[in-house]
Order: C-alpha cells, then sequence, then structure tokens
C-alpha cells in the first residue's frame, strides 16, 4: 500500500473572482518525508494546503493521493488518509469540550464509542493534554489549543500530517514543544510555514513557492542558506542558516 | 471598561457552572426536567396567584443553598431583566380595578395582584433558568437535550454559539478598543461608525465559519452530529427528578396556602 504517497501533477487553481493562486504546480512526497512549503505571502501556500486535503479541487492538472486522484468521489479516502492541523486552532477547535473534539473525528467514521473513548484518551495523552479533557475550548492557552488540535487529527490515525503554520503565535516553550511534538511523529508530513528556523528542525526538504509555481525544491539546509534563491522568492533566511556564510552550513542542529 | 458581556456576565456563568456542589454533579437531564416541570407549574397557576406562588421559592432557595451559586449574582441578573416584566405588568392596576382581596378595611384590586403575580413569576422563572445554568455547563445542556430527543440541528447550534460567542465578544471587545485608541474624543463611536464596525465583525464571522466548516469536512463531517455517550443516569438523579416534580405536583394541585390558611381559621368556610 502507498497510502502515504501524495502527488500533485501539473496543478493549476484559479479563484472564482478570477484570482490565478496556482499556475502549475507538480511535486511529489513519498512515504515518511518531511517537507516544508514556504514562500512569501501570496504565493500560493495556503492554496496548494487546500488542495492536498480536498478542500479545493484542481481547476487543472490533479493531486493523487496514496493511489487515488483528489475528486468528489473519493473525498472519504483523502479525508481519512491526510489530517489537517489548520492555523487557526480556534478554526478547529469547534467542539464545546476538548474530550469531543478529539472524539469528533473518529466518531464521524464511525467508531464504536467504547474504542473511540480509549483512541480519545490515547492521542491526548500523546500530546500532555488528558488533563484538559473537560475544559472548553476558550479556557486553553495558545499552545494547549495547538497541542488539542494536533491531538484531535491525530485521533482519525491519518498517514498523512498537513500542517499549516504550526508555530504561529505560540511563545518560545510553547513552540518548542510543538515541534518536538511533530519531530517525534513518524507520519508523512507536510508543513506550510514563514518560520524557517522550524522548517530546518523539521524538515529534511523544503519546496518554495513563487508567484504560484515550484521556484525550487530540495534540502532544506542548502535552499534555506541561498541567499539569492530567498531573495528572488521575497524570502529572508533564518538566523540557524546564516551561522556561517562560507561553509553555508545551516545544521546547528 | 464594561465589555459588550457585562449584562449577561458570560464569563462568570461559565465558571460557575464549572463547580463541583452536589448539584452541579446530577445528571443534566435531571436537572432540565425539574426545571422545566418548575416553569411550567409556576407559569399554570391563574392569574391572580400571589399566596400560591409563595411556596414555589423552595426550589430556587435549596438549589442556591446546596450549589453555593452567590445569591447576588443571581438576584443582580435578576434585576437586569426585571424592566421588561415590569413593563409587562404594569399596565394591569390601570385596567382590572375590580376588588378581588380585603384585608382589613384595605380592598386590593385585581389589577395590582395579577401585577405582583407577573413579577413574582418573573422572579421564580428566571431565577430557575439562571440557576439552570450556573450549575450545569452549556455543553452538557446541549448533551442532555440531544438525548431526550431534541433535534440535532437545534442542538448543534446551542454548541456552536456557545463556543464560538466567546471569541465574538473577544473579537468586537478588540475592534472597540483599536476605534477608542484612534478615536479623537474617545468615547461612544457614532452610530455609522458602529454600524461599519459591526459589518465588519459580521464579515470576520462569515470568514471564520467558512474555516470552520473547511475544518469540520476535513474531520469527516456529514451533517450528522455524534456525540458521545458520557452521561450517567444515577440512584441520585433519580431521587432529584422524583422528589422535585412530586412537589411541585403537590404545590401546583393541591395549593398549601389555602390548606393553610383553612387550618389557620379554624377550617371556618
Amino acid at each position: 500500500m502507498s497510502h502515504h504517497r501524495i502527488a500533485l501533477e501539473a496543478v493549476g487553481f484559479t479563484y472564482p473572482d478570477g484570482t490565478a493562486a496556482l499556475a502549475d504546480v507538480s511535486l511529489e512526497v513519498t512515504h515518511g518525508e518531511s517537507v516544508a512549503i514556504v514562500g512569501a505571502n501570496g504565493a500560493g501556500k495556503s492554496t496548494l494546503l487546500l488542495h492536498l486535503n480536498g478542500v479545493l479541487l484542481a481547476t487543472r492538472g490533479r493531486v493523487v493521493v496514496g493511489d487515488l486522484p483528489v475528486t468528489k468521489d473519493t473525498l472519504p479516502h483523502v479525508r481519512r488518509t491526510v489530517g489537517t492541523v489548520f492555523q487557526d486552532p480556534d478554526d478547529q477547535l469547534f467542539m464545546p469540550t476538548v474530550f469531543d473534539d478529539v472524539a469528533f473525528g473518529p466518531l464521524n467514521l464511525g467508531m464504536p464509542e467504547a474504542e473511540c473513548r480509549d483512541r480519545v484518551q490515547a492521542c491526548l495523552e500523546q500530546v500532555g493534554a488528558w488533563h484538559l479533557r473537560n475544559r472548553p475550548p476558550h479556557r486553553l492557552s495558545g499552545g494547549e489549543k495547538r497541542r488539542v488540535a494536533i491531538a484531535a487529527v491525530l485521533a482519525m490515525s491519518p498517514d498523512i500530517l498537513l500542517l499549516d503554520e504550526p508555530s504561529t503565535g505560540l511563545d518560545p516553550r510553547g513552540r518548542r514543544q510543538v515541534i518536538e511534538l511533530l519531530r517525534g511523529f513518524t507520519h508523512t508530513k507536510i508543513v506550510v510555514t514563514h518560520d524557517l528556523d522550524l522548517v530546518l528542525r523539521l524538515c529534511p526538504r523544503t519546496v518554495i513557492l513563487s508567484e504560484g509555481r515550484v521556484a525550487a525544491d530540495g534540502p532544506s539546509k542548502r535552499l534555506l542558506a541561498d541567499a539569492a534563491l530567498l531573495e528572488r522568492c521575497g524570502l529572508e533566511g533564518p538566523p540557524e542558516a546564516l551561522v556561517c556564510p562560507r561553509c553555508g552550513d545551516g545544521s546547528r542542529l | 471598561m464594561n465589555g459588550p458581556h457585562a449584562a449577561f456576565d458570560l464569563g462568570t456563568l461559565d465558571r460557575l457552572s464549572q463547580g463541583t456542589s452536589p448539584i452541579h454533579q446530577l445528571d443534566p437531564r435531571a436537572k432540565l426536567l425539574v426545571t422545566l416541570a418548575f416553569v411550567v407549574a409556576v407559569v399554570s397557576l391563574d392569574k391572580y396567584a400571589v399566596a400560591d406562588l409563595l411556596p414555589f421559592f423552595l426550589f430556587p432557595v435549596l438549589i442556591l443553598a446546596r450549589s453555593g451559586v452567590p445569591f447576588r449574582f443571581v438576584a443582580r441578573k435578576v434585576a437586569v431583566v426585571a424592566p421588561f416584566a415590569i413593563l409587562v405588568g404594569v399596565f394591569n392596576p390601570l385596567f382590572d380595578q375590580a376588588i378581588v382581596l380585603r384585608i382589613g378595611e384595605f380592598g386590593v384590586t385585581g389589577g395590582w395582584l395579577s401585577f405582583a403575580s407577573i413579577l413574582l413569576r418573573f422572579a421564580l422563572t428566571i431565577g430557575a433558568l439562571l440557576l439552570l445554568v450556573a450549575t450545569t455547563s452549556v455543553p452538557a445542556l446541549g448533551r442532555a437535550a440531544e438525548r431526550l430527543g431534541a433535534p440535532s440541528v437545534f442542538v448543534m447550534q446551542i454548541l456552536g454559539l456557545y463556543r464560538y460567542l466567546f471569541l465574538l465578544v473577544g473579537e468586537s471587545q478588540r475592534t472597540l478598543r483599536a476605534y477608542r485608541l484612534r478615536a479623537a474624543d474617545g468615547g461612544r463611536p457614532a452610530w455609522r461608525i458602529f454600524a461599519q464596525i459591526l459589518g465588519q465583525l459580521l464579515l470576520r464571522a462569515v470568514a471564520r465559519a467558512r474555516r470552520v466548516h473547511e475544518a469540520m469536512l476535513c474531520r469527516g463531517f456529514d451533517g450528522e452530529l455524534r456525540l458521545m455517550g458520557t452521561l450517567r443516569f444515577a440512584g441520585r438523579d433519580w431521587t432529584f427528578l422524583a422528589l422535585w416534580l412530586a412537589a411541585f405536583i403537590a404545590l401546583r394541585f393541591l395549593r398549601p396556602a389555602e390548606m393553610l390558611g383553612a387550618l389557620v381559621t379554624g377550617g371556618a368556610q
């Protein structure tokens, strides 16, 4: 089974209002990879992400998750395979308590209640948030919300994790905890982010988007140390990548 | 600054509902049913009922005592809504001038009696509902309503409203603050600007609703709300339900005030 594979084949997308967000994107992510998608504001990152979980359907080309192209008919399969952690946890934690929220996905997949209860507990323990289970989401800190949102996605046992700006709005400790948590996962990971330091810690491979196209695709250490490339794509290198400009080695870790 | 939720004090109500008193621990279905029965019993008494209403205060007083909800909190909330009840009943004394009760030399008109009755009913029902919400979290109430057969769409609306009301309140407070910090007089916005701010909030809410819906779809939402059955109806819930229902039926139909009156006057009728 190659459930963990995800591929975009010459994908183009134009919003109904005429904005062309993706021009021509081809990209393949295979089992166990951890890939960062970076790019300046408006480069098409979010649009790309919404194609990977089937919220948007490509107007040109196609997206393949596992062995199946993403179409209306394959959406249930796509959503079971791909778990999305959205940028704003308040959008994602829509149930009245942490427990209910984590149980939401598995119950929709038809999991029996007893099994679901165990699953919820396992996932909340995995992110260190079991003690928060009875809290309403509006009584959680930013870091707690983020971890619960991750647990809610893990509860559906996806093969592929999509993470949209997982470090936004977190204090340094919360950010470090989330990065450590994500490093521990063996899932195929696709991370859309502006946080290039997080990229170096989490993703060996980086895809740089610029104006709806893939501007570069390669090892994170090399791409993020390439000042000319970053400049061309409207990005700025992380401090870690600039530690040693001579050897271009961004691996402080 | 008094936030827009000062009148309802959602934050305090929410915090109170997280308590651990014996009342808080009851099954929300038992509390919901008892409160509804209470409201029906109180409302169904005839329009001149005053003495018959008084024994009903037993219910809120006992709940208040057992739950540890501060009396001042409930009293203040009831007072906030009181003008509505006063408005409903204030013309009764003018229209209904027939004397229906004599206390010594004093004649009490039907209008005054029904006005008093309206105020008492209002205090009883609003007080009981406030106590219900202060001792039961909204998620638990939603769950109870769902288990008791309320339509799932309705339950979803309540749960969603509760979840996002706090965000909306926070967002409007931030927007108003941003306005005040840049406004020349720093006071209340003009109506025209106020309308624009409201429009902004609406647009943001719509955008958020779209994102929330996307997030729900991504987790397999198909229009049906599935909640985990975490409620357990235990012995004490049955006791609570049975005792109060019996008490309300007794107070409603046996009219202890009349019986007491008859007892005091030696049953001479």
